[in-house]
């Protein structure tokens, strides 16, 4: 059985020698020619003047193109038709591609690209939150909206209010390998692209558009990205279609790459954010009224920033249940690089609110922030209602030891727990205490398990006995303070974009019983390929080394979804399932007779096709079929089920199911300095029956480190007229080895997803993520140690930000 | 010019510009492109390589900020020469695919070549090892769990060929066949460079490229004429008596580092986040005091210490206290033709204490660096010499601190006195890694930990265990 093997990842033996192949690393015909862009060195404003002669002019140029050499400027965009390939006169962010240099070499294309002599008119760039707002600068007409219930009524009612705000900064992806696109011109003006891209779907779109072509002139080949984390999923347009663009007018092949500056300087980013929160709350922590307002610095252009920013607010409750809610978000226009995905999608910066409000209610009200936390969970899903019989494995045992260990609100856990259950009963939204198990967004939670994770995660690392001791510890000491803070995860997976939600699969079986498998995912470190392969050999019953894993290839798989959403083995292995099944039950309408069996008897095992007590080898079977005239290929389709949802009205239900976990970490903060370490974490995380365990920690350790990376160490600093100062890693700083925590314990959580997904795995991709989130709550803790007031954290926390909520916990 | 080398153990007899980066050339000429391009900037580690010299010492070094002018008569090994003959998989190799220690891979072979250099100079502080690279996808935990699983393995035969091939007395690389069209000076004493230099007085000097590297792979300079450094035997080194230690300007942070470990062990301390491994062992002590970088970690601990720099112009030589090298921001006392020698550091016992303030522990920019030397006899301060990098556009002494400590009792009366008058030494500026109010408040910060620990009380966060 090939699936839920804790296999490597397919590639790691040529990771390890050098012998992976990314874009920049194909070998390409000697003509090949280097681009490289002019950037703007202003913010906003226009270019008066451009002498590009003395770029002409240097060594090693063949063609310099400006927006006066379009007829119509190629459209880079993945949504609007706002951003030109090259500016068209305007300039609205410091860094915005200005020209293209198309030379001879990467590193002549460059300082060519630094010799071009421009006058700027310019003028005041807007930057700031509150530049946006008095300027009415914005994404859609006005601020979305989702509502649950009467929240000023709520509020007005609540026996306490506590309001607050945080901030928190953007995030560079940092993907090791740069953006990187080559295009090779073919006959009759076809022309092949090869990028490091999330979304070959979108490149072969965007580039046809460029050229004039229709999208079956133009092919996208991905083999492996060098990471993406969204970074990838629209950033690399620009370079694939000015790639295709100097291809298309010289004939000759084209490829182009980020120096790492300017792919900080370019390229978007994860979008910032201020939450401010203003809650109701009874006397022992529980919300009886919640209103966000999110705003969100989308940059300069549209790109995904309204699907983001849907997503922050989808994820406002996190794993809360809200009796009445309210959250508004603006899409602020500013002039700076066009934030974009960033794995979590905005939920991340959604979730980030909520948490610190659980945090805020606990300081406030003198209680463990998780005990606050339990309070207010989602009422635990029983089983039964979610229509799961083949993996409920969730005891309702479990769920009353958390109310066992919950302490003082023990009894009250259990209550509302329970009342929960009752989906439909008529429940006033506004009354105390009282869940309903429904989301802001009008979706029922029906496999919420988090009671259960969150009692195994505390009891496994003595969540309770490392407080009390910590508490005492800081008494002592007069420098150093220690926090512990344990934080949920409840992550929506599907595209909120519901037509997205589809995959297709193509898998020959060759006449040798080999299997070619492509589908519409790519791979980008994720070990998404291994996966699908997984499933792949599984449904034929053989050895993963029958299947070779080929890239993706819009040749092969059309109008695929770009990788994201935490989607990938969800919608591919479905599809690739469904056409391995295809090709199956073709395979043994032929052999079932010879097997003296029906089709439907025939099983795929052990590297045999078996019926009753006949069997014979795979390849025999694929022979037979070949020689009986029965094609050995076939695609495969998926549609995930059961998503409906109105973004516009905020009602529906976006996701087919949730993701869960839960991450305890424990920090230490110097008072002097606000220097600060991770000294440990422990997490749960939720991944279903994993299709691939290895491969999955490995998405929880590395999603937790670049989470808690976003929230600590990870500042973007622009200058005050609105230039990126943090733009490599010398200034930018990702975690390095000694930054993960020193004790680091992952455990998978042990139940099946609850919905039909393949194998009942669950996504894994963003969902852990968030898990980062627990060590600026343990960072906030250790503040507060130091005094009485609220500390007020902001992020990312760095020494810097810890000095001074230190400050603030002093009421200094 | 022509550079002979061995690459992967073949010798080569290549024509190069002096400048062209060995990362360029392995992945444009010589097509050996499992050597990636992360940063350009010697700050990611994916272009790590392991350099051998002729002494047999094997190093990890970042190829994109090394140029080939640097590699005459050394060995390079990449990752497609750390598997060994017929692709037998390194240790570290197959350790990094039974833990997944890959997940995009791109920084991978980087990884694959400091783990193998660790490996093979017996190291097992993986995280310092494993400090100048960066990974993004696996959080570095399956990463370390690979390197201690190879860490018992034998050194494959194929890891010591370099250093043997070296050593052999009898190898010699074959005759420069290049004409040496581009011309670049590789002197092989002091007085080969003094001679050279004074003739060319606006030449670029390259000691280990690691800020030069970056005026030619960011700034996009070409630099004509250089001369490279490295081959200057009797610049490099450390040499004591009873009363002084005189340390080579081409001396590299790593053997400074493991000098001090006895005697200053906070600097030993401080040098070991000074950069990253890779960078350590490229970087020189002279070129970090000569560069006059404001931010530079080993100024102010020098200073703090007392040293002496030694200066040299032809034949003429001339001493001054280190701090009074640095008159302004990116400007030294240094005429045209001279060069930094040798600095030298009074034997004294140790109070010395460094205190390094960044936003990443490892690797990374000080925002600021304080260095603490203060001597209490019989509850008094008899001397004081506090220096700070990152606090104004030199590093420099806290004067009026100093002064408000010495002939005082040293207790926190007088500490707490004595921070209130770093706004008197410094003005510092605001910038992407602090504010300047936090600076101000980290230096005072700063010498408050140095009184608590100098009273034995807990003060570092990297003392901490959970």
């Amino acid at each position: 059985m090939s699936v839920s093997k804790p296999l490597p990842h397919d590639a790691a033996p040529l990771h390890v020698t050098g012998q992976a192949r990314y874009v920049d690393d194909i070998p390409v015909p000697w003509d090949c020619l280097h681009l490289a862009f002019g950037t703007s060195r202003i913010a906003r404003g226009r270019i008066a003047a451009m002498d590009l002669g003395p770029v002409r002019a240097a060594p090693g140029v063949v063609m310099v193109l400006s927006g006066a050499d379009f007829d119509v400027i190629p459209d880079c965009s993945p949504s609007a038709h706002d951003e030109p390939l090259v500016s068209d006169g305007t300039i609205h962010y410091a860094g915005q591609p200005l020209f293209l240099v198309v030379a001879d070499s990467h590193l002549r294309a460059r300082k060519a690209a630094a010799l071009a002599v421009i006058d700027y008119e310019e003028e005041a760039p807007i930057l700031t939150v509150e530049e946006a707002l008095a300027a009415n600068s914005r994404f859609e007409e006005g601020p979305r909206v989702y509502a649950k219930g009467d929240v000023e009524a709520a509020l007005a009612k609540a026996p306490r209010v506590i309001e607050g705000r945080i901030e928190v900064g953007g995030q560079e992806h940092f993907y090791l390998e740069g953006q990187a696109a080559l295009a090779l011109p073919q006959e009759g003006g076809d022309m092949v692209v090869h990028s490091s891209s999330q979304h070959p779907t979108e490149i072969q779109h965007k580039v046809a558009d460029a050229l004039g072509l229709p999208m079956n002139a133009v092919r996208v080949e991905v083999r492996r990205m060098g990471g993406g984390f969204g970074g990838k999923e629209s950033q690399g347009n620009h370079l694939a279609i000015a790639c295709a663009v100097a291809a298309a007018r010289t004939g000759r092949p084209a490829k182009m790459r980020y120096d790492r500056d300017d792919d900080f300087v370019i390229t978007g980013k994860r979008h910032d954010i201020r939450v401010d929160y203003r809650v109701g709350v009874d006397g022992e922590g529980r919300l009886l009224a919640a209103d966000f307002t999110h705003y969100m610095r989308c940059g300069w252009s549209m790109d995904l920033s309204l699907p983001v920013a849907d997503r922050a607010m989808l994820h406002a409750d996190n794993a809360y249940d809200l009796p009445s809610c309210r959250i508004t978000s603006h899409r602020l226009k500013t002039n700076h690089q066009s934030a974009t995905a960033y794995r979590g999608f905005g939920g991340p910066q959604g979730m980030v609110g909520i948490e610190r409000v659980m945090d805020h209610v606990a300081h406030a009200l003198g209680r463990d922030p998780l005990e606050v936390r339990r309070l207010n969970y989602y009422p635990e899903a029983p089983v039964e209602s979610a229509g799961d019989r083949i993996f409920g494995k969730m005891k309702e045992g479990k769920r009353l030891e958390t109310a066992d260990l919950a302490g003082r609100g023990a009894m009250k856990v259990k209550e509302t727990a329970g009342r929960g259950e009752r989906f439909g009963a008529a429940h006033s939204p506004v009354t105390a205490g009282v869940k309903e198990g429904v989301t802001p967004y009008g979706m029922k939670v029906e496999d919420f398990i988090l009671h259960a994770l969150t009692d195994r995660l505390a009891e496994g690392c003595d969540y309770a006995g490392r407080r009390a001791a910590i508490a005492e510890w800081n008494a002592a000491q007069p420098v150093l303070k220690r926090g512990i803070a344990l934080t949920p995860v409840k992550f929506g997976i599907s595209f909120t974009l519901t037509h997205l939600n589809q995959a297709g699969a193509l898998v020959h079986v060759y006449q040798d019983g080999s299997i070619h498998m492509n589908h519409g995912g790519t791979e980008m470190g994720q070990g998404l390929f291994q996966k699908v392969a997984q499933v792949a050999a599984h449904r034929f019953g053989v050895g993963m080394d029958r299947v070779k894993i080929t890239a993706t290839d819009t040749g092969k798989v059309p109008n695929t979804s770009a990788t994201a959403a935490s989607s990938g083995s969800d919608l591919n292995g479905m599809a690739v399932k469904a056409a391995c099944d295809e090709i199956r039950s073709r395979i043994a309408g032929v052999v079932a007779p010879e097997l003296q069996a029906e089709p439907g008897e025939v099983v795929f095992e052990g590297g045999m096709v078996r019926a009753g007590g006949a069997e014979m080898p795979f390849e025999e079977a694929v022979a037979k079929t070949y020689m009986a005239r029965v094609s050995l290929s076939a695609t495969g389709f998926y549609k995930t089920p059961k998503i409906e949802w109105d973004r516009i009205a905020g009602r529906g239900r976006p996701f087919f199911y949730f993701a869960y976990g839960a991450a305890c970490s424990e920090v230490v903060i110097d008072t002097l300095t606000g220097e600060n370490r991770i000294l440990r974490t422990d997490i749960i995380h939720d991944c279903g029956a994993s299709l691939n365990p290895a491969l999955d920690i490995g998405q929880i350790e590395g999603g937790f480190v670049q989470g808690a990376g976003w929230l600590t160490t990870e500042e973007l600093v622009w200058d005050g007229k609105g230039r990126l100062r943090t733009h490599a890693p010398s200034t930018y700083k990702i975690p390095a080895c000694s930054d993960r925590p020193e004790v680091f314990n992952v455990a998978l959580w042990d139940g099946a997803n609850r919905e039909e997904t393949i194998y009942r795995s669950k996504a894994v991709g963003e969902p852990p993520f968030m898990l980062g989130i627990s060590v600026l709550m343990a960072l906030g803790d250790a503040c507060a140690a130091c005094g009485p007031q609220y500390p007020d954290l902001q992020a990312p926390a760095t020494a810097e930000a810890v000095l001074a909520a230190v400050d603030r916990a002093r009421g200094a | 010019m022509g550079i002979r080398f061995l690459l992967n153990g073949e010798p080569r007899d290549v024509e190069a510009a002096p400048t062209v980066t060995l990362l360029d050339w392995l992945r444009e000429e010589a097509r050996l492109t499992g050597t990636k391009e992360g940063c350009n900037e010697g700050d990611c580690g994916a272009c790590t390589v392991m350099v051998t010299d002729a002494d047999g010492t094997s190093r990890a070094l970042n190829a994109c900020i090394l140029f080939m002018g640097q590699l005459e008569g050394r060995a390079v090994r990449t990752v497609e020469g750390i598997a060994g003959p017929g692709g037998a998989l390194h240790p570290v190799q197959e350790a990094m695919v039974a833990h997944h220690g890959s997940q995009c891979g791109f920084c991978t072979p980087g990884f694959v070549v400091s783990m193998a250099v660790a490996h093979l100079n017996g190291r097992r502080d993986h995280d310092d090892q494993l400090a100048g690279n960066l990974c993004r996808c696996t959080g570095y935990a399956p990463i370390v769990r690979a390197a201690e699983a190879a860490a018992d393995a034998p050194v494959p035969d194929w890891m010591r060929a370099d250093a043997e091939a070296l050593g052999d007395p009898a190898f010699t690389f074959p005759k420069i066949r290049s004409s040496g069209a581009t011309p670049a000076a590789v002197p092989t004493s002091s007085d080969a460079l003094a001679e050279w230099y004074a003739a060319h007085p606006d030449a670029t000097l390259i000691a280990g490229a690691t800020d030069v590297g970056l005026w030619v792979t960011k700034g996009l300079r070409d630099l004509a004429p250089v001369a490279f450094l490295n081959r200057c035997a009797d610049l490099t080194g450390i040499a004591a008596d009873q009363d002084s230690i005189r340390i080579g300007a081409m001396t590299s942070l790593t053997e400074v580092g493991a000098y001090f470990t006895d005697r200053h062990p906070s600097l030993a301390g401080m040098i070991r986040r000074y950069g990253s491994v890779q960078v350590r062992n490229a970087a020189t002590i002279g070129g970090n005091i000569a560069n006059g970088s404001p931010i530079g970690d080993s100024p102010p601990a020098l200073i703090a210490l007392g040293a002496t720099l030694h200066l040299r112009k032809g034949e003429a030589r001339r001493d001054m206290p280190l701090e009074a090298f640095f008159l302004d921001y990116g400007k030294q006392d240094r005429a045209p033709g001279e060069f930094v020698e040798a600095i030298s550091v009074p034997v004294q016992p140790d109070r010395l204490a460094c205190y390094k303030l960044s936003k990443r522990f490892d690797q990374d920019i000080s925002a600021v660096c304080g260095c603490f030397n203060v001597t209490v006899e019989e509850g008094v301060v008899v001397a004081a010499r506090i220096a700070f990098g990152g606090m104004a556009g030199v590093p420099k002494r806290a004067a009026a601190v100093e002064a408000a400590l010495v002939d005082r009792p040293w207790s926190l009366e007088t500490v707490t006195a004595a921070q209130a008058r770093f706004a008197e030494d410094f003005t510092p500026l605001s910038d992407m890694r602090a504010s300047a109010a936090y600076r101000l408040r980290a230096a005072e910060g700063m010498l408050m930990r140095y009184f608590r620990e100098s009273r034995g009380e807990a003060v570092s966060v990297l003392e901490v265990r959970a």
